[in-house]
């Protein structure tokens, strides 16, 4: 049992939580996630482990209220107890030293991307961060990917706040003037798809965090595979880290919809319930 | 005595009624057929059949015993050797061990000593009550890396024999593959359940959620203090085929739809983990697993086909297992190898491209070739299922230093010992040999936790 020791809402889709797991606070580093399973019939679903703190004993991890699974843990609280969870799994970042980084990071990927800036940053590495959103009011964790990097450029679809754009113009721009050797993207597959594209014109090595549909984490089950460079590769154990430029986005696009019908369906259920469980109680109060 | 030729019948569930469910398909022996088919043992004098036995169950005593009424003499002669006779008793192969030294086997059907294993198991579960072992604690710690067969029988011994040991998995369940892999169909979970909890009784400690090589490596346990390390990672990594479209939406590892249904409960309707609703299967390989997987689907509600590149002739599965999937109306596809999967316009599995094949000369191990024939048909499928074997789980051999392995990464060990190229490190099982037999590993475990006794118990005097 794993318990909930803080628990931030960072934008009406988004909660931040740090939970207590001394081994995994212990062990992990930046680039690897954890699986957790919220109770008895609860599904096993993959998080980015986006900071650790050793001393507390405590992950970090930051998800979006979009499943039914993530929805059920945005509503647990501090001091509830999550059944399982398990890490750090998968590979760490591998970064190469002395390099300028760039780091493209849309939506959730702020926190994904977050742990590795603050590895860049402390290691001495001349970081920035490009991180993309819709619009100024889901901005999410702005003030500390400013104290993890050197430059912040925030972009907004709407132009709401900061740039006014996508992130990969904005990377285009930068990649003009600035000398980077180095660019992690983490976030929604067609944003690091569009992401390598460009890194791929400026011939700059690029890593894409990967997040495909797994069950055990462990690679048992090969449900995480994808293509990458024309070979078959495990994101589990062998990444989730790949060469931006040589991982087939479509296909893995195409992948992580499997279970959409499914999802829809578990997520509908789950809010019917909520809903019942509020007019119960509303009825409760009133008589 | 009992002259009858064959075995008495094993009662079983009709096929169109267990295809609904997930009910163990035989519901094994009354008392009173145990007494009758013991009654066919000759009671040799010089018992092959326990030189059948890979762990060497004294399989004439335990028959012997079942004769006199003694169950509970029965349980505890089959315990000195096997800890696990429920779980043997239903998916030993027996047909090639124990039974296929059987006299009584040369001129007739062998005496069914896997249905009697099974009965006294299942008798102890029923009416036993299990002893914690009194044993003075010798106060050292061993640790035992995964919860499978192997790691299972490790520990039972290790425990038994005074060491305090802790058992590492990395899922949220214990059993290894007796949890994910073996349907509750061929083997009820709650039977490995109340092996488990014999072990927890008896002080065995299981840390789920621990990926030893991530959350801890084997360098760390040993500085924690545990003195002996055993390996039972297992064989877990599954294979593909390399063909095109393999990758298309609707194409499972044998591992990730068993894994799904079994560990995770996915064609239970509370439970989260989704599983597509299959119309029509294509499954694999010849193997267990493969009947395994076209078993598990077929009680989805779908349309199965084993594809197999041989005849039934040289499938590997076991006989039983054939001749179950067959009555519950799976189809055998033989000398068919897959060569393409086709998907729909969403990129989800719509038909598979077959190739006939034909049989050549006996290869090394004497099953005959399949050779390709340069004939192809097409058929629908809207899901394939890959069950063509797996290869031991890389993650520890790539987090110890010095620990070697094969070239297709078993780690290297003395046969004597069960030890690996680095002191005080053991390891047995699937993660040595490759995809096994449960019966094999519990050997190994066995066999491992004797050496480590041996090496502590010197390092200690």
């Amino acid at each position: 049992m794993f318990e909930i020791k803080n628990k931030r809402t960072l934008n009406p889709q988004t909660v931040l939580m740090d939970i207590k797991a001394p081994m995994i606070a212990n062990a992990c580093k930046a680039g690897q996630f954890i699986i957790f399973r919220v109770d008895e019939l609860g599904e096993r679903v993959p998080l980015t482990i986006c900071d650790a703190d050793e001393e507390q004993g405590t992950i970090r991890i930051v998800f979006q209220t979009i499943g039914k699974s993530t929805m059920q843990l945005g509503n647990m609280n501090v001091g509830d107890y999550i059944l399982d969870v398990v890490g750090p799994l998968g590979n760490p970042t591998h970064f190469s030293e002395g390099k300028r980084v760039c780091i493209v990071v849309g939506g959730l990927g702020s926190a994904i991307g977050l742990m590795s800036a603050k590895e860049l940053y402390q290691q001495g590495a001349q970081v920035d961060i490009i991180a993309g959103f819709r619009t100024k009011d889901i901005i999410i964790l702005e003030e500390e990917m400013r104290a993890y990097s050197h430059e912040l450029f925030l972009c907004t679809d709407d132009g709401t706040s900061g740039y006014h754009g996508f992130v990969t113009d904005k990377l285009e721009e930068l990649c003009k003037e600035r000398d980077y050797g180095l660019v992690l993207t983490m976030g929604p597959l067609p944003m690091m798809k569009s992401v390598a594209d460009v890194t791929r014109k400026y011939e700059i090595e690029t890593i894409a965090s990967m997040n495909p549909i797994m069950i055990d984490g462990s690679g048992m089950c090969g449900g995480c595979r994808l293509t990458v460079d024309g070979k078959v590769r495990f994101a589990c154990v062998e990444g989730p880290d790949f060469d931006a430029h040589k991982v087939d986005f479509d296909e893995l696009i195409i992948r992580n919809k499997f279970y959409d019908d499914n999802e829809k369906g578990a997520k509908e259920h789950y809010c019917k319930l909520l809903q019942e469980v509020e007019r119960r109680e509303q009825v409760q109060n009133q008589s | 005595m009992n002259k009858s030729k064959t075995k008495v019948k094993m009662p079983e569930l009709a096929p169109e009624a267990r295809i609904q469910n997930n009910d163990e398909v035989t519901t094994g022996y009354t008392y009173e057929m145990a007494q009758e088919e013991a009654r066919r043992c000759l009671d040799c004098k010089q018992p092959k059949c326990v030189e059948g036995c890979p762990v060497n169950v004294d399989i004439r005593g335990f028959i012997a015993a079942i004769k006199e009424d003694d169950m509970l003499g029965a349980y505890e002669l089959i315990q000195k050797t096997n800890a696990f006779p429920s779980v043997c008793g239903r998916v030993c192969p027996q047909e090639s061990q124990c039974e296929a030294k059987c006299i009584v086997g040369i001129r007739n059907e062998p005496v069914a000593i896997g249905r009697l294993e099974r009965y006294v198991g299942d008798w102890f579960l029923e009416h036993g009550t299990r002893k914690t072992v009194d044993v003075q604690p010798k106060g050292i710690k061993t640790a035992v890396i995964g919860s499978g067969p192997v790691g299972l029988s490790c520990a039972n011994d290790l425990s038994k024999l005074g060491y305090d040991v802790t058992v590492f998995e990395v899922l949220h369940k214990p059993g290894g593959v007796l949890m994910y892999g073996i349907p509750s169909f061929r083997l009820p979970k709650d039977i490995v359940m109340d092996e488990i909890e014999a072990l927890k009784s008896n002080g065995v400690k299981f840390m789920m959620n621990t990926l030893i090589g991530r959350t801890i490596t084997i360098e760390e346990l040993q500085k924690q203090g545990f003195e002996a390390i055993f390996i039972g990672s297992g064989a877990g990594l599954p294979k593909f085929m390399n063909i095109k479209g393999e990758n298309s939406n609707g194409v499972f590892s044998a591992n990730e739809i068993l894994t799904r249904v079994n560990l995770m409960c996915a064609n239970e309707d509370q439970y989260d983990t989704p599983v597509p609703h299959l119309k029509k299967v294509m499954v694999v390989g010849g193997g267990n697993v493969a009947m395994d997987a076209a078993r598990v689907t077929r009680r989805m509600g779908a349309e199965v086909h084993i594809v197999y590149r041989r005849s039934l002739e040289e499938m590997p599965a076991r006989l039983e297992e054939i001749h179950h999937a067959q009555e519950e109306g799976i189809i055998f596809d033989v000398l068919m190898n897959p060569v393409e999967i086709i998907p729909d316009e969403n990129y989800r599995v719509k038909q598979v491209v077959l190739e006939k094949m034909n049989l050549g000369e006996p290869d090394a191990e004497g099953r005959r070739k399949p050779i390709p024939s340069g004939e192809f048909v097409t058929e629908d499928f809207d899901c394939a299922i890959i069950a063509v074997g797996t290869n031991p789980n890389p993650l520890i051999r790539q987090t110890t230093d010095g620990l070697e392995t094969t070239t297709w990464g078993g780690i290297i060990v003395d046969e004597e010992t069960m030890g690996t190229s680095l002191p005080s490190i053991y390891a047995g099982g699937d993660a040595v040999s490759g995809a096994a037999t449960v019966i094999s590993a519990l050997g190994a475990g066995k066999i491992a936790a004797k050496a480590i006794d041996e090496f502590l118990t010197k390092k200690h005097s």
